[in-house]
């Protein structure tokens, strides 16, 4: 209750610039250090939690008084993870599913950004409602019929299987044409004057120039293909192509996933480990992303 | 040239079975024989399904309890996140970390910290003198389990998309107010709150869209043939297991138009209401 009026009213002092901030008594501020602590840890306390699991031999997870630094500290949760789950196979299927399907879809929604925003033709309005009235149909009405087109396909067990079908989505394609509205025909038209056809335009000026777009559809792209659950579970199940989190969902249903919780939190620290430094990396792109996605409403 | 890798795509994985799956929903199909016609029967069975009834029964509660709890928690948090202090980033950070995360991950680092005897919260309860319950073995414990995860893992996301609208607020509207002498609840009741509307209204689209589809926490919290493992269960759930667990395409087609049919109508409610609260600085 407290601190919700807090922030209300310190939110706006802050508006108003600094000169109001120092006429507000200092219990406001510590009140709202004392909020961003307690905010940080909740929200970083699991993910160390989970660390700190993997890192602990099993009769020491198993203790009525948790500790979140690790004595004796071991790595034998990794190497029994190694000896359940074929690691480095299901890390490269992560890897590359997620690699390829990025750089693909990308190019699939560039191409058709480009036709639907700097290509004259007829039906383009009509044919771009159709992107906009796919993008409304919900993934679960999907995931039957995607499941038997891919067994008609016989691509059950593939890599296709896990790429292919994700390539197409028309919201990659409705955030890149955004995109390339904005930016002005005075470069293409030079270009053109000069003897450029399309393909050398599309190539040369406009996929250099709407970088910002196409990393900010890349976080997504990688963010989907690397996080997938749902589809996979029914499209590639085998250890061969399994991806990360389809292995380590198995190992926590298996019969003694009961105790074993710090290799499968091993497991959990291997998946996440790569998409959290993806994350510090390109974190501009990530809220630049999701902000992006939330004014098209 | 340019749009038919895209078009042709879009037709063959994503027109092609959303048809397909309408016309699955009328038909009896094991995936063995050949599918049959059965007009309505699929949907008149949903209708007599204790299991649909069930199912939908725990989504509308965990959306009841998820949807307005995380509207209101991100909201407050993108009001701290918009101010200009020191160590703000740091919170941002933070708190989108669960956001990039998976849900397989998710709800297994919080399978662990809700397990009964070992994990952090009731260690913590019992710190305060309150014995824990059995979180996950229970369906109802279980449901607030998932609540709390959820909203984790979501309050970061959600927070950002009130952060992109409040930060499109012209702070010339709050240096006036404060000219004639509004307090600080006032300008937020005034100013702030009917400027965020529009995307106050899109984050409940976003929230109801996306949570009438929950499956993942559902689908890997519950311990292993526990109640809550046997009980609680979402529709899309129900989806998965009729297509693959008893081969049933036609059912399963045929609940999911059903869940798609609820989530447009309530998106459709929440158009036409939004006239009562949206506002629009153009108007």
């Amino acid at each position: 209750m407290n601190h919700s009026n807090a922030v209300a009213g310190t939110m706006q002092s802050t508006k108003h610039g600094e000169g109001i901030v120092v006429s507000h008594n200092g219990f406001t501020s510590i009140a709202r250090a004392l909020l961003m602590i307690v905010i940080v840890a909740l929200m970083v306390l699991p993910f160390l939690w989970m660390l700190s699991t993997s890192l602990k031999e099993q009769q020491y997870i198993l203790k009525t008084t948790p500790e979140l630094i690790p004595n004796p500290l071991t790595f034998t949760s990794y190497t029994q993870l190694a000896d359940r789950i074929d690691l480095g196979r299901t890390f490269f299927n992560s890897l590359f599913v997620a690699l390829v399907g990025t750089v693909g879809q990308i190019l699939v929604a560039a191409m058709a950004a480009y036709a639907f925003s700097r290509l004259e033709w007829r039906g383009r309005n009509t044919v771009f409602m159709l992107y906009l009235a796919t993008m409304m149909v919900p993934a679960v009405v999907l995931v039957v019929p995607q499941f038997i087109l891919i067994r008609q396909l016989d691509w059950v067990n593939t890599y296709q299987a896990l790429i292919v079908p994700g390539l197409f989505s028309a919201f990659g394609t409705f955030l890149l044409r955004q995109a390339l509205l904005t930016i002005p025909k005075d470069f293409e038209e030079a270009a053109f004057v000069d003897g450029a056809n399309h393909f050398t335009i599309f190539w040369r000026i406009i996929l250099p120039l709407s970088r910002p777009a196409l990393a900010t559809l890349a976080v997504f792209s990688f963010m989907g293909y690397w996080n997938n659950y749902l589809y996979p579970l029914f499209v590639a199940r085998k250890e061969s192509v399994a991806t990360l989190p389809i292995a380590l969902a198995t190992l926590q249903a298996g019969p003694r996933a009961l105790t074993e919780w710090n290799i499968v939190m091993a497991g959990a620290v291997i998946t996440v480990l790569p998409i959290l430094v993806a994350y510090l990396l390109a974190q501009r792109w990530f809220v630049r992303g999701v902000i992006s996605s939330g004014i098209k409403g | 040239m340019f749009l038919a890798p895209s078009l042709i795509g879009l037709l063959v994985f994503i027109v092609y079975p959303i048809i397909a799956s309408l016309w699955l929903a009328f038909q009896d199909w094991n995936m063995l024989s050949a599918p049959k016609f059965i007009g309505l029967a699929n949907f008149q069975e949903l209708l007599q399904d204790q299991d649909f009834w069930r199912a939908l029964r725990y989504t509308l509660t965990f959306v009841v309890l998820y949807v307005p709890s995380v509207f209101v928690i991100g909201l407050g948090l993108a009001l701290l996140l918009n101010q200009k202090v020191r160590g703000m980033i740091i919170v941002r950070t933070s708190t989108f970390l669960p956001v990039v995360a998976s849900w397989v991950v998710v709800s297994l680092i919080w399978k662990w910290i809700f397990n009964p005897s070992y994990g952090l919260i009731n260690y913590g309860l019992a710190l305060l003198g309150i014995q824990g319950p059995d979180w996950l073995f229970q369906p109802q414990t279980a449901l607030y389990a998932m609540v709390i995860t959820s909203i984790w893992k979501d309050v970061g996301y959600i927070a950002l998309l009130y952060l992109g609208g409040l930060q499109s607020i012209s702070e010339t509207y709050y240096e006036a107010a404060q000219i004639d002498g509004a307090g600080r609840w006032r300008s937020f009741r005034s100013i702030t709150l009917p400027l965020l509307s529009p995307t106050m209204f899109f984050v409940a689209i976003t929230l109801l869209i996306n949570y009438f589809q929950l499956f993942e926490q559902v689908w890997l919290m519950p311990m292993t043939d526990s109640a809550a493992d046997r009980q609680l269960r979402v529709i899309v759930t129900e989806v998965v297991r009729n297509a693959f667990s008893y081969n049933r395409m036609g059912y399963a087609s045929a609940l999911s138009w059903v869940l798609f049919i609820l989530i447009f109508i309530i998106t459709f409610v929440q158009f036409r209401l939004q006239k009562r609260w949206v506002y629009y600085e153009s108007q």
